[in-house]
């Protein structure tokens, strides 16, 4: 079984965000990027789904691209590989930043075309800094093969995998043949973290270069980008159970969000 | 300007977002087509939708539809915005719409901006706005192509102050049938509430560490019941296993708008906010006068919870009483 896993950069979650100078884009300055927390969770399904390497049975760890550029990319391939992961395949993008889910998509697609064909494809359900939930329903259309979103466990039985989803107010249980994109959720499986022999021998798995030739106008463009507004200045109501009336004449008569 | 909105619905009971981006769509101007996927049932209400200014609906119904798939839902929206050419389609950002939308992005090869909380016209495009960075920035973004593909975050905008009469119903002929959908539901776990759905309530009341334990929830519950509300839970009572997976606020979590959102026993960390921070009215009730939330919070209370809480129960119970 050949499965890939999608990966991006993304800044961490606690990064402080700043608009660069230039007006469209996050500065990159001082920021920590790390695995993002969906991708983590895909590579140790992939591992897990993967039993042992060899005979055919690998994981390829893919990555377009990304915010801070090159480097970043290529660590998070490393991560990858330190996981567990056979090999790594990386896309550069000449862009400053890579933010049109579908020109990744492309990218993606085509590297993946590449591969002497798939069982599994993995994304995250989001990627944390645009949080675009896009790339892996692209991707699957690209391919011309199902997906199903929002995976929070799922078996594979010869070519049938059965993916529990969680949908909204529900979960259902999907049965889809493969090939097959999936996008994790958290619970799809417990994120691992590689001992120091592993990181070692990551270093020694190969990563090779794929070349996308990337759309000169994305579909989607920012315009613009700054900071959230200021939230408006609260206020403290009171100390303890007495300030409840008080709270409740605010949100009736000033915020006015109560119907009653 | 013509829009197209797939609307969202459940058992042909209409999804508030899915009125919500109707209602935005009028206020654009120009024709408004409404888009109905579904089983049998769902063209029941559809005629209402005209309500909220759509001119048209066209239904595409079958028994196979019944149950949602992204899969289809989209290869059959991608068939009707190639026969209506609208200038724009816009659709809810729940999950099932953030499913359906990037395949529909795929199959007509153009832009689609996710989660918009801003939806204007400029010079015949959209100009659109979209939190990035789980809220830390905000995007203004357009899209090159034609259809512009949006979704709008539920509760961004209201509904027609003015409502309008009810909209003629037309059958879409279907181009695939079930032997073509490659992936199929075999059961559903529903959720045991009849409550609505977090990232459409228009109140949420969600608790975090401060409660103690599971055993404790039933007081914010009580409460929730009394207001109308949804509960939420921080992601530290997620992964302790006291409240389903379902229910967390944040980054990682849901993000949620609501009008009124109330974060009790929750300290407020970056990636909560994150969740939450687009609500309308926050109210914390917290004992640390020092919690982070207390800085996003239009309203507090320095309290212990199991002394706030129950009084807020009572509170509402006596202001409903009149
Ligand atoms: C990658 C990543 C993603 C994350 N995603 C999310 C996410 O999506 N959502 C999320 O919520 N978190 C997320 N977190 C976790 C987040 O950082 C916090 O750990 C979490 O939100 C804390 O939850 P809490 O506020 O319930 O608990 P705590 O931080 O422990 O806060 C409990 C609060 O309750 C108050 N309190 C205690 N007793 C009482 C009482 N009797 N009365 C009143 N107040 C009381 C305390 O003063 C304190 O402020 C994420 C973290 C990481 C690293
Ligand atoms: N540049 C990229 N390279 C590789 N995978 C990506 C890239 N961007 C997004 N993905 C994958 O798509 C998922 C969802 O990203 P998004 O659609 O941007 O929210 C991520 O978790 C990754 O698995």
């Amino acid at each position: 079984m050949r499965i890939v896993v999608c990966l991006k950069p993304v800044p961490d979650t606690a990064a402080r965000i700043k608009v660069h100078k230039d007006g469209t884009r996050v500065d990159p300055e001082g920021v920590k990027f790390v695995l993002g927390p969906y991708d983590a969770r895909t590579i140790a399904k992939a591992i897990e789904l993967r039993g042992a390497a060899g005979g055919g049975n690998e994981v390829v760890a893919i990555s377009a691209g990304a915010a801070s550029g090159e480097a970043e990319a290529k660590k998070r391939i490393k991560d990858a590989l330190a996981l567990g992961a056979d090999r790594g395949v990386f896309i550069a993008d000449p862009t400053p930043e890579n933010r049109d889910p579908l020109a990744t998509a492309k990218a993606l697609a085509a590297a993946i075309k590449g591969l002497d064909g798939f069982d599994l494809v993995f994304c995250g359900r989001q990627a944390v800094d645009d949080q675009a939930l896009s790339v892996g329903p692209m991707l699957a259309t690209l391919l011309g093969v199902p997906c199903v979103t929002d995976a929070v466990g799922m078996e594979v039985q010869g070519s049938t995998a059965r993916v529990r989803r969680a949908a909204e107010g529900r979960t259902e249980v999907v049965e889809v043949q493969l090939p097959a994109v999936i996008t994790g959720q958290r619970d799809l499986a417990d994120e691992q973290y590689p001992k120091l022999k592993e990181i070692l021998a990551a270093g020694k798995k190969p990563i090779a270069d794929f070349k996308f030739d990337w759309p000169a106008t994305p579909a989607y463009h920012v315009v613009s980008l700054s900071p959230p507004p200021e939230p408006i200045a609260g206020k403290i109501v009171g100390k303890g159970p007495e300030a409840v009336p008080e709270l409740f004449k605010l949100l009736q008569s000033e915020a006015k969000v109560l119907t009653f | 300007m013509k829009i197209l909105v797939i609307a969202e619905h459940r058992g042909g009971k209409f999804k508030k977002g899915a009125l919500e981006c109707i209602a935005q769509a009028t206020r654009l101007g120009g024709e408004v087509v409404a888009l109905v996927i579904g089983g049998p049932d769902a063209k029941a209400g559809a005629a209402s939708l005209g309500k909220q200014g759509a001119a048209r609906v066209l239904a595409a119904t079958a028994d196979w539809l019944e149950r949602f798939n992204g899969d289809a839902y989209a290869r059959i929206a991608a068939d009707v915005v190639k026969a209506e050419k609208p200038d724009a389609v816009l659709l809810a950002a729940t999950l099932d719409g953030k499913d359906v939308a990037p395949r529909l992005a795929a199959h007509l090869d153009v832009g689609y901006a996710p989660d918009c909380t801003k939806v204007e016209a400029e010079g015949g495009r959209l100009k659109l706005v979209r939190p990035l960075y789980a809220g830390k920035a905000y995007a203004t973004v357009k899209l090159n192509s034609s259809p512009q593909l949006v979704s709008i975050r539920p509760n961004s905008y209201p509904l027609l102050e003015q409502e309008k009469g009810d909209a003629a119903v037309s059958d879409v002929a279907l181009s695939i049938s079930a032997a073509d959908v490659r992936s199929k539901v075999v059961e559903v776990e529903a959720a045991k509430t009849e409550k609505a759905d977090l990232s459409e309530a228009e109140i949420i009341v969600s608790g975090g560490r401060g409660l103690k334990g599971p055993e404790n929830f039933p007081l914010l519950e009580e409460f929730a019941k009394e207001i109308g509300a949804t509960v939420g839970a921080s992601r530290a009572v997620v992964d302790a296993g006291w409240r389903p997976h379902g229910d967390q606020v944040g980054q990682t979590g849901k993000t949620v708008a609501p009008n009124l959102y109330f974060a009790i026993g929750i300290s407020g960390a970056i990636q909560h906010l994150a969740g939450m921070s687009t609500s309308k009215v926050i109210v914390a009730v917290n004992k640390d006068a020092d919690a982070p939330i207390f800085k996003v919070a239009s309203y507090g209370i320095v309290g212990d919870l199991f002394e706030v809480v129950p009084k807020m129960t009572e509170e509402v119970r006596k202001l409903k009483k009149g």
